[in-house]
């Protein structure tokens, strides 16, 4: 089972509830930071890294004797990452999707496809947690090649616990797209309702199960609490607004083991995830039955 | 006059780009303001403003199977590499069916379908505004939900934003930008004439400071200046993150306390400055006016 913590707005405690999910779950279980733009996860779970993998995406290389400037490389690319001109074809790998598409249409067979880096996959344990984390190169535009990568490195049936990057497009969208269940992180702010709101409709169009941390929570805005309620969305738990999370955060520690009481919060969190998942299925074979 | 462009990034997100921003918008005379953050646009929220006109914006294309003319002989499925081909369609049958969230729009399926089944198939995938606000002109966006492309949708907002700028005379131009280091960071940076990064007293933010900085630094000739914001939160923290820039040679052009205030303001639907005269707001100012006259210098 791959669960997965997601948010539309940045910064609103997705790595907190993950790692610290993490580490309450009394099972074989396995953390992946798949927000290789900004991988934190290892801040809080120290790991000791055992294996590290350079990941590549295929660029095409030209093989200028065999090449007759004939263009078709260059019409075929949606991208652009390829142009042909009077005696000389021009590659641009940043905009390079890798699809290989211009070496397939070469009549002369002139271009072959190499391996450009664009980051590294390692992996390693902390504690009794497997860990894993994509590292995107600095500079690269293109995450999701590197979340598909690395997320490649996920045991089949290991519990898992992903730490999704941030926003609503592609990059969320590739780290989410394999998970059975999504937690959603919010604030009880305007700017993380406003992002909520994204997020729970592209999870719809998903078509994938989810519920709600409303994390911050302080008694002044109850607006996450009423869109819940008037969408219907489970929410699963609520981690006050504490200045000690904070400052735990802030140190880079795990608030469950530094803050009494937080073994518990998380531990719920992971219960009712449970619970929200069986009913789900319920759901879906009742409709099945229907 | 040349047009001045300031880019607010943080790399880790909920730092607070966009309450800063916003206050700048608030502050600055005289120019255009962009929230290029495409994929969780929040500008609008704390800018007063109307809609004055709304396009649609074309981001990539997406390959489409028409079922009649397919004979399900796994071409396609063979050639993509995002498995974005099912081979059994909606309606339960032996033919390709193509997966919208995963199709790069590559167009290989498209050249190799035997039957010329597939076609690519331009998509609609957000929109854009031009508004008035209070403080001038104010270009935002929706980018659709699972829609790709934000960094060409960056790319049109700033390249329309200058436009808008020569128009009405302005001189500067404010930029919100993303999270992260990726495309929509890149495009918003690109050519820009000054980069501030706005970070916090944690492990996490000094470790995405880092990372954006080494992304700034590839520009060569952007220069970069760095906010603290929340720095009383780890003092600690604060002093290394102080020790970095001095190391790396980078400005701080400003250290902002943590004040409840500015959840407050986000709440009132206006910027910080515009909610309050406290020290956090004095703060704000303070720091403009040093951005204001080294871009302006």
């Amino acid at each position: 089972m791959i669960i997965a913590v997601a948010s539309g707005k940045g910064g609103t405690g997705k790595t907190t509830v993950s790692t610290n999910l993490t580490y309450v779950i009394d099972e074989d279980v396995c953390l992946v930071d798949l927000d290789v733009e900004e991988p934190n996860c290892h801040i809080f779970l120290k790991p000791e890294f055992e294996y590290s993998e350079n990941v590549g995406i295929p660029i095409p290389e030209v093989d200028i004797d065999a090449c007759d400037f004939c263009g078709e490389c260059g019409k075929f690319c949606e991208f652009s990452a390829i142009i042909s001109l009077k005696n000389k074809i021009l590659t641009f790998p940043d905009l390079c999707h890798g699809c290989g598409g211009c070496a397939l249409v070469c009549p002369k067979k002139a271009i072959i496809e190499v391996k450009k880096n664009i980051g590294t996959v390692e992996k390693g344990r902390s504690g009794n947690i497997d860990f894993i984390h994509g590292r995107l190169n600095i500079g690269e535009a293109m995450s999701p090649p590197m979340i598909r990568e690395t997320k490649k490195h996920i045991e089949t049936g290991q519990l898992t616990v992903i730490d999704a990057p941030p926003g609503t497009s592609c990059p969320v969208i590739e780290a989410v797209k394999g998970a059975d269940y999504i937690i959603l992180v919010t604030e009880p702010t305007p700017f993380g309702l406003n992002d909520l709101a994204l997020t729970v409709e592209m999870l719809q169009k998903l078509k994938k199960p989810f519920g709600i941390v409303v994390n911050r929570s302080t008694p002044d805005c109850r607006s996450v609490h009423d869109f819940c309620l008037d969408s219907g969305i489970r929410l699963l738990a609520e981690i006050t607004n504490d200045r000690k999370i904070a400052e735990v955060y802030s140190r880079g520690e795990l608030v469950v083991e530094q803050v009494p009481g937080y073994i518990e919060v998380f531990k719920r969190i992971y219960r009712e995830v449970l619970d929200d998942i069986d009913k789900k299925i319920d759901n879906n074979i009742f409709r099945i039955k229907e | 006059m040349q047009i001045k462009e300031l880019v607010i990034i943080s790399g880790k997100g909920g730092t607070g780009k966009t309450s800063i921003a916003a206050s700048f918008a608030a502050l600055a005379r005289n120019k255009v303001t962009v929230d290029c953050d495409v994929d969780a646009a929040n500008m609008h929220i704390v800018m007063n403003h109307d809609i004055q006109r709304k396009k649609g914006f074309k981001g990539g294309k997406e390959a489409y199977v028409d079922p009649d003319l397919c004979t399900g002989c796994g071409t396609c499925f063979d050639h993509c590499r995002y498995n974005a081909v099912k081979m059994i369609d909606k309606l339960g049958k032996d033919k390709a069916f193509i997966e919208d969230i995963s199709c790069e729009g590559c167009g290989v399926c498209v050249e190799f379908c035997p039957e010329g089944a597939v076609t690519l198939i331009q998509q609609t995938s957000g929109e854009w505004y031009i508004s008035n606000s209070s403080f001038g002109p104010f270009i935002h966006a929706r980018l659709g939900i699972a829609q790709e492309n934000s960094g060409k949708l960056v790319t049109l907002l700033r390249l329309n934003s200058r436009i808008l700028a020569k128009e009405n005379d302005c001189e500067l131009i404010i930029i919100d930008g993303s999270p992260g280091i990726g495309c929509p960071v890149i495009a918003s940076i690109t050519a820009s004439s000054m980069v501030l990064a706005v970070t916090e007293p944690t492990l996490s933010g000094i470790h995405d400071l880092e990372r954006i900085v080494e992304l700034v630094k590839g520009f060569k000739t952007i220069p970069l200046t760095v906010c603290i914001n929340k720095y009383d939160i780890n003092i600690e923290i604060t002093k290394e993150i102080e020790k970095y820039c001095a190391a790396n040679k980078l400005c701080i052009v400003g250290s902002l306390p943590y004040d409840y205030l500015v959840t407050k303001a986000q709440i009132a639907g206006v910027s910080v400055v515009e909610y309050t005269g406290a020290r956090i707001a004095l703060s704000i100012k303070k720091m403009w006016r040093k951005i204001y006259y080294s871009l302006i210098q």
